[in-house]
């Protein structure tokens, strides 16, 4: 069984067991435009919560992206550093960013669920 | 102050354009399309630039117009024939760059297309420059229409019949219903391409015209990606008051007549840097991999010495990878000179390059 969980800076986390699954949702690749380029953490390093986690960059700017838990990134997915686009085509399963190992699955609780996400992101519009 | 729209605002919002503010006006970032491929249909097509942003300066006056605009600008304009248009520059008098402009010789008088960021401050300067001796208007009640791509004559050609004709850099007037458009075969994107002014009340049924015809829009998004593929100048990026034509490599664009003999404002300091040298120029940059260095991104030597900055950077779909223009030290200015970028606290490797990233195909007599 998994669950995903979504942050207010517009990224996602599928969680199963202590791995957790993060990337940015359709909402935010709308708001950013074609993206042309993607910075990932590497494996390895210790990433905490709202922290940054890597940099994607649209035609027009640079946006940094933000972890919505802390943990120890134990992949990243090269298909996208390869492939930038497909964050925009498919932002919420392949296009996802790195996968860590959750540090304390207390921090999940500030984070919003599906409908409630959906109402921030639409309120919070663009 | 009030936000500034230009005709084509509604047309825009009916696109679904995502806009922005740009020099106090209201304009289309992009299209639902997005920037990329926004950029694409251009290349591959024509595209629908809305410019009527920019000004659109009018002076009429005698003979003697000409030689107080020579005063002016580093052009030869008694030789310049009715119709043909230059690139060229408004300076001050150590030849920093106030804006850079296409001025076309007109019948009875010269029209001159500035950005809008500097339109105002142009209309003054050159209007204290000529004394009020002619009748000098920013005109607000015309639009301007970039169509660009390879099927932009085409299309064109189809609703103002006979713009096919126009060679590169000359402009004529043509009737569309009964209105007087001014069109000159020009652009901003590296491809063939024209421009029209046209009186605000038509602005927006031409250009849907021009969509029927199978013309789209493109937003502001793209027109920067188009251009910096081109190697081309932005305002308040590669080009300013802290820059000379010089400095920015831009010395092509001063008539060699005028070159010689000088006598226009700034020609004093453009000598002195032709003979004594300069100490930056601008020059393209290529980051190896996918990187990309936007404006202000510091640029290093081998030696780890900072020895200029980037101006422009962005992606360049055309050419599938990231482009940047910058200023360094003219020792290091040599193509295929290495430098390091410093991005987000990392040096990357990148190579100084000839420009366009992107091959121009303009049309008949392109000239440099």
């Amino acid at each position: 069984m998994s669950e995903v969980k979504y942050s207010k800076e517009h990224e996602w986390i599928k969680i199963e067991g202590d791995v957790g699954t993060i990337g940015i949702t359709k909402h935010a690749t709308e708001m950013l435009g074609d993206i042309v380029f993607v910075e990932l953490p590497d494996v390895g390093t210790s990433v905490e919560k709202d922290g940054n986690a890597g940099v994607v960059e649209s035609t027009k700017a640079a946006s940094d992206v933000f972890t919505p838990i802390s943990g120890e990134v134990m992949e990243n997915n090269q298909l996208i550093v390869d492939d930038p686009g497909k964050i925009n085509s498919d932002p919420e399963n392949e296009a996802w960013f790195f996968k860590l190992k959750i540090k304390d699955k207390n921090e999940l609780d500030s984070l919003m669920n599906k409908d409630e996400y959906d109402k921030f992101a639409k309120e919070s519009g663009s | 102050m009030e936000i500034k729209k230009t005709s084509l605002n509604k047309l825009h919002q009916d696109n679904k354009a995502k806009f922005v503010e740009f020099a106090g006006y209201e304009m289309p970032i992009q299209y639902s399309k997005g920037i990329v491929e926004e950029h694409k249909f251009t290349r591959s097509h024509s595209g629908i630039f809305d410019v009527s942003h920019m000004g659109q300066l009018f002076i009429y006056g005698d003979d003697s117009l000409t030689e107080d605009l020579e005063k002016i600008f580093p052009l030869n304009l008694k030789d310049l024939k009715v119709n043909s248009s230059k690139y060229s520059f408004l300076m001050n008098e150590d030849a920093g760059i106030y804006d850079d402009l296409i001025i076309t010789k007109i019948d009875g008088g010269y029209l001159i297309i500035l950005n809008a960021a500097c339109k105002d401050n142009d209309f003054k300067i050159i209007s204290a420059l000529l004394n009020d001796k002619y009748k000098v208007s920013l005109d607000e009640n015309r639009s301007l229409i970039a169509v660009q791509g390879p099927k932009s004559v085409e299309i064109l050609d189809t609703i103002l019949n006979g713009a096919s004709e126009l060679s590169f850099m000359t402009g004529n007037w043509f009737i569309y219903k009964d209105q007087k458009l001014f069109v000159t075969r020009s652009g901003y994107t590296g491809e063939d391409g024209f421009e029209v002014s046209i009186p605000n009340d038509f602005a927006e049924e031409f250009t849907k015209k021009l969509i029927e015809n199978g013309a789209q829009l493109i937003g502001l998004g793209a027109r920067d990606t188009l251009r910096l593929e081109a190697g081309l100048c932005l305002y308040g990026h590669e080009l300013g008051v802290d820059k000379t034509p010089i400095e920015a490599n831009l010395k092509w664009a001063i008539s060699k007549e005028r070159m010689a003999n000088g006598g226009f404002i700034g020609s004093d300091k453009i000598m002195n840097q032709i003979n004594e040298g300069i100490k930056q120029i601008r020059v393209g940059i290529k980051p190896e991999g996918r990187l990309i260095a936007r404006e202000k991104t510091k640029i290093f030597n081998e030696d780890e010495l900072v020895i200029g900055e980037v101006t422009s950077g962005t992606f360049g779909p055309s050419v599938s990878g990231p482009v940047a223009m910058g200023y360094v030290e003219k020792e290091f200015s040599k193509k295929d000179t290495k430098v390091f970028l410093e991005v987000r606290g990392k040096k990357h490797p990148a190579n100084i390059c000839g420009l366009p990233f992107y091959k121009k195909s303009y049309v008949k007599g392109a000239t440099k």
